[in-house]
């Protein structure tokens, strides 16, 4: 019985490995094939089944005058794009979280937790309700397909993230150590930068990756609100799958795109493992 | 503590976000009473007559819905069932334990969209390698081309995609759990399978619900992945809510009826997610 068990599990565990892994493996032995190898049939094995060559991942930086992709400039797009909202939002929800979790705030029958629920709430919203107007709006203000439109919307799917982490995260700080601040003669300001946020920063950790995950990986408000000025990394390799489908450069862009978060799975499980992560989600 | 500080903590935050998102909405309410469309773009007012068209004239806004919630629905059990397993596995010592934890975590770190433009070749009909192997067997299922199939190749992805997420909260919960239920129950001799019925899954139940209800709420917005692996096709069979009024929007222009759409679509995603989140607490709690 504990034996079959064991087996049941580790057998599991390695099928769902092998699922997870499978699209990565396929797509880096994509990215090295050329036209012959891709449309002679299905091949595997580097070498053994075809002749690798590196042109899907010169292709990468090569610029599109020269038949080249060219998704540098998305790169730092989606990088800039990314860091500037999580920040933004980070910053704002920060404060508005410790806010919410400090002090009673009442107006009528709005209280704490309903203001909790609105910022949250805010992820409820089906992101075309929103893209419609959005677009009539930033067209209006000329903040379609520029960066600081993209920015602006991203605020919006960030904060929520923001504020749901940070509101659990401050709840488990002690309130007694602002309080001593506070006795020792420190403003609420200082209290707060001084003491309550160098007690924080594993919550700030945790939150900043996860917007920098859903900002990361965000397609469709990218997709709709911007063309040509502004291209983002998701946007410009989708749009690569709709022409002649160059496999290989496909595979090697996504894998290339992929990359840097992977580095955060690493940091996730840090915090995973040392606990720090259960108080934070909840 | 100080009266007036407080709002200096809470409103830039607030004001912020109330800022960007008031005109949208208001407007989206609006634009809803218009009859906005290509050839008479403008904000006009026609009553009601987008709600009367949507209620009685348009089968396929709720045959896109309807879909959706079956797509949601059964994407985000299997996420719980499987996401849950997986996280109970790795929970305690086992081989190789960061190596899987990392490994599970991944598939959520990455693009959707761009993971599913590898998907569509990995499910090609004749170039992928799932055909490639299934032909050894003389099967060769047409994964994106045979509308049943469709949805279900949407829930592989989708399921891929985000049950790490389901993973990450349920471990999280896992790892955060008191040890004294456990003592108690291996003092009283429980089997594995009792000591997951009677401890463990009582005291997972609101980590369960809030999970659920987080993933529900994504789910339902689908629609990335649907453009980017069948682009709601073949015919509309893979076509969800989102998608339906993307097409009648941004590519037919008719914004007044699409607002209308998106609104109805909305204020149901709230109605019913309130519910679904009132019924698992009464299940899952009272237990």
């Amino acid at each position: 019985m504990n034996k079959l068990y064991t087996f049941l599990k580790y057998f599991f565990i390695v099928f769902w490995a092998v699922f997870v892994v499978a699209p990565f493996l396929w797509a880096l032995t994509t990215s090295f094939k050329d036209f012959q190898s891709v449309n002679g049939g299905v091949t595997y094995i580097p070498w053994v089944d075809f002749e690798p060559n590196l042109e899907g991942w010169k292709v990468l930086i090569k610029s599109p005058a020269k038949g080249g992709v060219d998704i540098v400039e998305p790169y730092f797009n989606s990088l800039f794009v990314t860091c500037t909202a999580s920040f933004i939002s980070i910053v704002l929800g920060t404060l508005s979280a410790y806010a919410l979790s400090r002090y009673t705030f009442k107006a009528g029958f709005v209280k704490n937790n309903d203001i909790t629920f609105f910022f949250i709430s805010q992820r409820i919203m089906p992101p075309i309700v929103l893209s419609i107007p959005f677009f009539l709006f930033l067209s209006s203000i000329n903040l379609l397909d520029s960066l600081v439109g993209l920015i602006l919307v991203y605020i919006v799917l960030l904060m929520p993230i923001a504020v749901w982490i940070m509101v659990d995260f401050f709840n488990k700080v002690p309130r007694e150590i602002d309080e001593t601040a506070l006795i020792d003669g420190c403003n609420p300001y200082q209290a707060f930068l001084k003491v309550v946020l160098p007690n924080s920063i594993p919550g700030l950790i945790v939150a900043g990756m996860f917007c920098i995950i859903f900002g990361w990986i965000d397609f469709f408000f990218a997709f709709i609100l911007t063309f040509t000025e502004v291209q983002l990394l998701p946007v410009k390799i989708v749009a690569l799958n709709s022409s002649v489908t160059p496999w290989w450069s496909l595979s090697a862009s996504a894998l290339v795109s992929v990359a840097p978060l992977i580095i955060v799975a690493f940091i996730v499980e840090r915090y995973l493992s040392k606990g720090n992560l259960s108080g934070a989600i909840k | 503590m100080n009266f007036k500080h407080k709002y200096f903590f809470l409103f830039p935050g607030l004001f912020v976000l109330i800022g960007i998102l008031i005109f949208p909405i208001i407007f989206v309410v609006r634009l809803s009473l218009s009859g906005w469309n290509s050839y008479n773009p403008g904000l006009d007012f026609i009553g009601l007559d987008n709600y009367i068209r949507l209620f009685t004239d348009d089968p396929r806004f709720w045959e896109s819905f309807f879909r959706l919630s079956f797509l949601s629905v059964t994407t985000v059990v299997l996420q719980y069932v499987i996401g849950f397993a997986l996280a109970h596995m790795v929970w305690k010592d086992i081989k190789f334990k960061r190596f899987f934890r990392v490994l599970f975590l991944v598939p959520m770190m990455t693009t959707p969209v761009i993971m599913t433009v590898i998907w569509r070749t990995f499910f090609h009909e004749s170039l992928g390698p799932v055909n490639d192997i299934l032909s050894n067997f003389g099967f060769s299922p047409k994964w994106l081309t045979d509308p049943a199939l469709a949805k279900f190749t949407v829930i592989i992805v989708e399921v891929w995609q985000w049950t790490p997420f389901m993973f990450l909260l349920l471990l999280a919960g896992l790892l955060s759990l008191p040890k004294e239920p456990f003592l108690a129950a291996a003092i009283d001799g429980a089997s594995p399978v009792r000591k997951f019925i009677y401890v463990t899954f009582p005291l997972m139940a609101p980590i369960s619900i809030g999970a659920i209800i987080i993933r529900l709420i994504e789910a339902s917005k689908i629609m990335d992945t649907v453009y980017v692996l069948t682009s709601g096709g073949p015919g509309t069979s893979t076509e969800t809510s989102s998608f339906y009024i993307f097409i009648k929007g941004l590519r037919e222009f008719q914004m007044g009826y699409a607002a209308s759409m998106s609104f109805t679509y909305l204020i149901i995603m709230i109605i019913s997610l309130t519910i679904i989140a009132k019924v698992l607490t009464k299940l899952l709690l009272k237990e």
